[in-house]
């Protein structure tokens, strides 16, 4: 894969470019003055933190928002693009972050929803599953036009909505975090998917937060921070870690917090032979006090819905000691009793409520804690979360926000401070940094540090291999609904995962990681 | 792109804008009493207005126990039958006279009545939580067993207050007044203040908005969803029974026809008055707000010739459509 960026795109002239190009929301200004130039067959990344405005800029080009100031060229003509659908008339096609397929529905008329091949006044399905057919060959996915969306990994769903977005006759293809939700080999089948893209001529603009992908598949990178421009840069002249600092604008090289090794205390949390009908066949393990443990595994392994069996989130048997005293959560009031919390990785389905402000989000699930008698007491969450938006570093323009205003971080940093309302002793953290940009990760690892300097346990469960090795002291893997070993200390390596992860053996745990790893 | 595309780049509603939507309701009684005014000049008597609000008594009260039900994700299409059978069931019992004293039966009957509705709420709610069925289709048929059992009791015709004593004895908590204001007035008073307290001051109504919002993150909340909802169905059959103890001492009987249509004017009322219909947003004043003026719509095409009285469902129904496409556009500005 190293070998994808090595070749440079051709000095051909731009497919588009921007200048000058302003917006603002009223009286916030979230871009100001950004230029930059997408040639035929690059690949463009564009990083920046959350907030930066990279969302903002690539619904101006896709024609969802007006720029408040500046042009756009489309291959040297000015053009005002006047919505989403002009945009796609000039070959300005969006990839989302967020799979907008209706599950009922079929592959093939998914692709061809809205645009429908019709034969007189009937559909012409034939056609239709045919061209869908050649458009997913074209991407190299094996998926049956003819499955139920619904039935489709999340992967296969993310490949579907790009031969729907390339359905259209195409200059520029941008993708909004296309690899936000995949697993390390997903990934690498979907940036060799760009790559056929570009080799095609085709301009890609590129939205990830993942450094050592962009550094892998970008040509050049184009780094925004705080609504502006900080440069657009050849690729092959940066590391990971200086995207990192032109993100942040200071020297994140230290992404994870030093931690003493130490022996981890006596065990506070034994699981045996925990079953989870559908996802984990049987699963043991044991949470000593200040140990932050971790869980690799891929898509699918039954990390998440094991421990949501352990909390009482859905339904599961077998035995499960806190303190050595035999225990059985019925629900999350439960377990959260108990002292135990469960961050969830979904954090807009599962973990705050979008559509009411900060306060009530963050008070939720301690409610007790501020209420007299059955009466609430508004004053005192107002100073709570006076104290959260303070100890947890929540930036935000005003406190009266709805919580689906907030940018992703700081979404998870209101959701841990709602959580630790609780004063929890177990912490279980389920992708803790999914979706979230460089500087507030650095951010939560070091609060995942401390809360177990402090004495409490914390559980983390990752896609991200770096990440468990940079945080935890023990790792746990599982595939496959089963517990594949465990590792720690020297053997806490990518390699190694990557094997107990896969079943792989060796050589093949050696190339994967060599395709994925930073 | 798609739809789905379009709407999730629109940029999120600031909040001056949700502020606009809780005070449309309440502008548009003003509107309708000055309209009303120019249309009739004995429609803003004292008169006038102390009668179109005792009659949006049954409503108005039911209506706030629709807001819970709906702020939580829920519907109560079931509300009209209930009153029904609580009304059938609770004059049978005047009936049988099982005590003493005109006072003391009337007292234990509002009690059974208030029995009687919890415990159709509580059906209600465990058969849409325990059962997992969808609540619209649960109150459908509750709605249609409510009714039927109404109609079995009064063996196809109406159930009477038998004893003029007992009619006398309860008349004034329906005719009655304290201090000029009338009996049913205070009643939408009373169940209202509760109402927006529990709603707004209470963890439980918390919990109600939450779980409209977001049942999963409820959950994940260590809230107890069903729980929750079950008891928001609960307070949907206390506040039919309190409509009920208004009710009948209007017209002392319980008919088919008893409380037809209720779940409408109710559903509508909380429409109209800013609740959203997904849940998660409750307004008990805009609500009460919202009975006042299909009250007042009523009352104003009585007193003009502008359309036949008879088209008042009509207008009903119309003033719904209207109300929700007012939200959707103060919700899109």
């Amino acid at each position: 894969m190293s070998a994808l960026a090595a070749r440079s795109a051709t000095a051909a002239a731009p497919v588009i470019a921007v200048e000058g190009l302003a917006k603002s929301f009223g009286p916030v200004e979230v871009l100001k003055d950004i230029r930059f130039d997408l040639r035929p067959g690059e690949v463009q990344a564009i990083i920046g933190e959350n907030g930066a405005g990279k969302s903002t800029l690539m619904k101006i080009l896709a024609g969802h928002l007006q720029p408040t100031a500046g042009t756009i060229r489309l291959g040297g003509e000015p053009v005002k693009l006047a919505g989403p659908v002009d945009a796609e008339h000039r070959g300005i096609v969006l990839v989302h972050q967020e799979i907008l397929l209706a599950p009922d529905l079929t592959v093939a008329q998914n692709i061809h929803l809205g645009r429908e091949v019709r034969r007189g006044l009937t559909l012409d399905d034939k056609a239709m599953n045919r061209s869908a057919r050649e458009a997913l060959d074209g991407l190299g996915a094996a998926i049956d036009p003819r499955a139920v969306v619904g039935s489709l990994s999340i992967a296969q769903r993310q490949l579907v909505q790009i031969a729907r977005a390339l359905l259209v006759p195409h200059r520029i293809v941008i993708f909004d975090e296309p690899t936000a939700s995949l697993t390390p080999h997903e990934t690498e089948a979907l940036l060799k998917v760009i790559d056929d893209i570009r080799r095609r001529g085709v301009g890609v603009l590129y939205i990830s937060h993942r450094l050592p992908e962009v550094k892998l598949l970008a040509d050049r990178v184009t780094v925004l921070r705080d609504g502006r421009l900080v440069g657009t840069y050849e690729a092959a002249d940066l590391q990971p870690a200086d995207m990192a600092r032109l993100m942040v604008g200071r020297d994140v090289s230290k992404l994870y917090p030093d931690r003493a090794a130490h022996a981890a205390g006596k065990p506070i949390l034994e699981v045996e032979a925990m079953r989870v009908p559908g996802y984990v066949r049987s699963a043991s393990f044991t949470l000593g006090k200040g140990e932050i443990l971790g869980f690799a595994g891929l898509v699918g392994a039954g990390r998440t819905e094991l421990l949501e069996g352990i909390l009482g989130l859905r339904a599961a048997e077998g035995s499960v000691r806190l303190d050595g005293r035999p225990v059985r959560f019925s629900d999350a009031r439960a377990s959260m009793d108990a002292g135990i919390v469960y961050l969830s990785e979904d954090r807009k389905g599962k973990g705050l409520l979008l559509q009411q402000n900060l306060r009530t989000n963050l008070t939720l699930a301690a409610l007790d804690r501020f209420t007299r008698g059955a009466l609430l007491s508004p004053a005192r969450e107002e100073e709570a979360l006076t104290g959260a938006i303070r100890d947890f570093d929540i930036r935000t323009r005003r406190r009266d926000l709805l919580a689906g205003q907030l940018s992703g971080g700081n979404q998870q940093k209101l959701l841990l401070a709602k959580m630790m309302l609780l004063d929890p002793r177990i912490v279980v953290i389920d992708e803790p940094t999914r979706g979230i940009d460089i500087g507030t990760k650095e951010q939560i690892y070091r609060f995942v540090a401390k809360l177990a300097d402090d004495g409490k346990s914390v559980i983390v469960i990752s896609s991200e291999m770096p990440e468990l090795i940079g945080v935890c002291d023990r790792i746990i893997v599982m595939r496959e609904g089963l517990v594949a070993g465990e590792v720690s200390g020297a053997a806490m390596n990518e390699r190694e995962i990557v094997m107990l992860t896969t079943g792989a053996g060796e050589k093949e745990a050696a190339l994967a990681v060599e395709g994925t790893g930073p | 792109m798609s739809d789905a595309a379009t709407t999730s780049a629109t940029p999120p509603a600031p909040r001056r804008e949700i502020d606009l939507r809780a005070v449309a309701p309440f502008v548009a009684l003003a509107a309708l009493l000055v309209f009303g005014a120019l249309v009739n000049p004995n429609f803003l008597g004292i008169d006038n207005l102390t009668n179109v609000i005792t009659r949006s008594a049954f409503i108005a009260v039911i209506a706030v126990g629709a807001t819970f039900v709906i702020s939580a994700g829920g519907l109560d299409l079931s509300v009209g039958s209930m009153a029904a059978f609580v009304a059938g069931t609770m004059i049978l019992f005047l009936n049988a006279a099982p005590v003493e004293g005109g006072v003391p039966m009337i007292a234990l009957a509002m009690l059974l009545a208030l029995g009687v509705g919890a415990l159709c709420g509580l059906a209600n709610g465990l058969i849409t939580t325990v059962g997992r069925i969808e609540p619209f289709i649960v109150t459908l048929g509750t709605m249609g067993i409510y009714r039927a059992l109404t109609i079995w009791l009064a063996e196809g015709g109406s159930i009477a207050m038998a004893s003029r004593d007992l009619r006398a004895a309860y008349r004034p908590v329906y005719f009655g007044d304290v201090f000029g204001v009338p009996i049913p007035v205070l009643v939408i008073l009373a169940v209202a203040a509760i109402g927006a307290f529990v709603l707004y001051r209470t963890r439980f109504g918390r919990h109600v908005m939450a779980v409209g919002s977001n049942e999963d993150v409820a959950r994940y909340s260590g809230i107890k969803v069903d729980r929750v909802r079950t008891i928001t169905y609960v307070i949907q059959g206390l506040c039919v029974a309190i409509a009920v103890l208004v009710y009948v001492p209007r017209l002392g009987a319980a008919t088919a026809t008893t409380g037809l249509l209720w779940e409408l004017q109710a559903i509508t009322a909380v429409v109209i008055g800013g609740t959203a219909l997904r849940g998660g947003v409750g307004r008990i004043w805009g609500t009460i707000c919202g009975a006042l003026i299909l009250e007042l719509v009523g009352n104003i095409m009585v007193l003009s010739d502008l359309v036949s009285e008879y088209l008042i469902g009509a207008v009903q129904g119309a003033i719904i459509i209207v109300a929700m496409l007012i939200q959707r556009s103060l919700a899109r500005r």
